[in-house]
């Protein structure tokens, strides 16, 4: 079913949704608008679809690499600040050890290398992902509040180059799509 | 009239999730028990609530009664330190890698049953480690100044000593907190999304809304999501076990018969994981019934959890019989000595008696399919070994710092009154906060349960 709200010319459009029931045919929508050329679009679905992102051509491994730089550091920064504390802030002789028994700083090298690369994998995570974000016009689509329940759906942009808004929202109608919703900004 | 309800409900001991269940069904059934309206919460979590309120109040009283009058208030004398509150200590956080070990490294091994204990279980976890985490700062004496264990630059330029299991474990178990609860809050984003997008009331809505960040399952957000919880993942499973293995070294570094041991972080991780997964059990199968939540939790869940606890608690029994070898086969006579003491001598002797018959001799019964498969002999072992699990922890502490080397330095230890109403009131504390999160927070991870469902459906297309 096509919906008809044609909105007033001067309205500008964020973009358009197709709205599916099952993940399959998003995906297969995502791979089509893809193959179409469109770019700037984003699938959105009540959980992770394998194989979702990369259908919208979105690759990305920016968490990991914070992630590995983070803990690298968090494990450099726990054996330094060990060695530090017991080599130059506050050297004391314990039954004649070498100040520097590094084995003995491995436990904490270990957990600050944990506890950085976990605090960095969340924050980097969110902010990749621009969150806090309290605002973003696909939620003034009504059918959107199913989509972090029982709908899925494919949105391409009007940023994007191909956008056409009656070229796009027939595109989108051909994919099975159960409707096509308009994305006011 | 239950029984048949179950019967209804429960899916059997094959199946993660019952039958006519979709995508829509799921969130309303998780969903519900938040916004169910407060009056109609099952009567039981109300009198539970209300029980383990009285218990945060004792709790409240005795930690009130340790600031005013100091650590003697306890029956901790020399040679026994350490007493309850190091029992505690290590119960509890033994508890919470049950939490993590669902979460993790069930999620690693693509272990479908994890689904829908996950959540529930790393709720339990921060709950357990807060309860955990007061007892070494109680037990300072001075607990004011328990900032001293951390390293910052003060006036007296003095810092912690790197070289002390003590204060590697200051580090691992705020690390084990932080990233507990990172785990169990980025578990929760998108189910906060869910919440506020169901939500009927306007405050409900902001309060979800601002959980939720802004989240709208774009599959961008997705795939980051999903990397980042698969790195939390593959830290925590090292976090987990090194976490069990320094307390462990708490022991183990020290030159005490009975502690000195390199048994002690395999045996203890094993221990903490046997009864992690019992607290799991006590807490899962009376919520499970009061929701109505047969259908998500299943038989195929309290199945899985009880061989868990039966390979554990094998595990676990290894350790006693190790370490009773070990006491022999040393050729110590302290070690000899502290064997004989804590098993026939000391008169301590029965406790020893008492956790071998719970840890090892009552757990034997889930062998049998037809023990694991009944609700109730499963919760009555749970409790066994989680008490079975804290005399374990009584007996090491125990009787071994009781009687070390020279008898001019042996001492008695008897607990008192408020030794015994602070460990109360913590269990108070804990069951506490698992009321208030079964009924604030959806208590099974939604978008989880949705995957397992999509996952069954096309399994079932490929048949």
């Amino acid at each position: 079913m096509l919906t008809e709200t044609r909105l007033a010319g001067h309205v500008k459009l964020h973009g358009l949704m197709a709205q599916f029931s099952q993940p399959e045919p998003l995906l297969e929508a995502a791979h089509r608008a893809y193959a179409e050329g469109y770019r700037h679009m984003d699938a959105y679905a009540p959980m992770p679809v394998e194989g979702l992102a990369d259908a919208i051509g979105f690759h990305s491994n920016a968490v990991s690499r914070w992630v590995f730089a983070a803990g690298l550091a968090g494990a450099s920064g726990g054996f330094g600040l060990m060695w530090w504390i017991s080599v130059i802030a506050f050297p004391h002789n314990v039954a004649g050890r070498p100040l520097n028994s590094w084995m003995a700083y491995i436990p904490i090298t270990f957990e600050c290398m944990v506890l950085v690369a976990c605090f960095t994998a969340v924050i980097s995570m969110l902010a990749l992902n621009g969150l806090p974000e309290p605002y973003h016009p696909v939620f003034n689509v009504a059918q959107f509040a199913r989509a972090s329940r029982d709908k899925f759906f494919l949105c391409i942009e009007a940023a994007d180059p191909k956008f056409d808004p009656g070229a796009t929202r027939d595109f989108l109608a051909g994919l099975n799509a159960e409707e096509v919703l308009d994305v006011v900004p | 009239m239950d029984e048949e309800r179950v019967a209804v409900l429960d899916p059997g001991p094959e199946k993660v999730i019952g039958p006519g269940h979709d995508f829509a069904s799921v969130t309303t059934k998780i969903g519900g028990v938040v916004f169910m309206p407060f009056l109609r919460t099952p009567r039981q979590i109300f009198i539970g609530f209300a029980c383990a309120f009285v218990l945060v109040n004792l709790f409240m009283v005795a930690v009130t009664w340790l600031f005013a009058k100091g650590v003697g208030v306890w029956g901790i004398v020399i040679p026994v330190a350490w007493g309850f509150a190091i029992v505690n200590f290590v119960w509890w956080i033994g508890i919470g890698h049950a939490g993590t070990l669902i979460s993790a490294i069930l999620l690693l091994l693509k272990q479908d049953w994890r689904t829908s204990i996950n959540r529930f279980s790393e709720a339990m976890t921060l709950f357990a480690v807060a309860c955990a985490g007061m007892f070494p700062i109680l037990h300072l004496g001075r607990p004011w100044l328990a900032y001293w264990l951390l390293p910052y630059p003060n006036t007296m330029w003095l810092w912690p000593q790197p070289r002390s299991p003590l204060i590697w474990d200051v580090f691992a178990v705020s690390t084990y907190a932080s990233v507990s609860f990172l785990f169990w809050f980025t578990g929760l984003i998108p189910d906060f999304g869910t919440m506020r997008d169901g939500a009927a009331k306007g405050w409900q809505q902001k309060i979800f809304g601002v959980l939720a960040m802004g989240w709208r399952g774009s599959a961008k957000h997705w795939a980051r999501y999903q990397k980042a919880y698969l790195l939390l993942a593959g830290l925590s499973t090292p976090l987990v076990v090194s976490v069990h293995s320094v307390v462990s070294f708490d022991f183990a570094i020290s030159i005490l018969p009975g502690w000195h041991t390199t048994i002690f972080p395999p045996y203890f991780v094993a221990g903490a994981i046997y009864s992690g997964f019992a607290m799991v059990l006590s807490l899962a199968i009376p919520i499970r019934r009061w929701y109505h939540l047969e259908d998500l939790i299943t038989m195929r869940h309290i199945e899985c959890m009880a061989k868990v606890m039966l390979g554990t608690g094998l595990i676990v029994a290894y350790g006693y019989a190790m370490e009773a070898f070990m006491g022999w086969y040393s050729g110590n006579q302290f070690e000899r000595f502290l064997f004989w003491n804590r098993t026939w001598g000391g008169h301590y002797f029965w406790t020893y008696w008492l956790l071998i018959l719970c840890n090892i001799l009552l757990p034997q019964l889930l062998w049998s399919r037809r023990v694991r498969l009944n609700v109730v002999a499963v919760f009555l072992l749970s409790l066994v070994i989680n008490t079975g699990m804290w005399l374990e922890r009584f007996v090491i502490v125990v009787t071994s710092l009781e009687r070390d080397f020279v008898p001019s330095a042996w001492g008695r230890y008897y607990p008192t009154f408020w030794d015994i109403a602070t460990f109360v009131g913590t269990i108070g504390v804990f069951l506490a906060l698992m009321f208030l999160f079964v009924r604030g927070v959806p208590a099974i991870s939604m978008f989880e349960m949705r995957e397992v469902l999509h996952e069954e459906a096309s399994h079932a297309h490929g048949d």
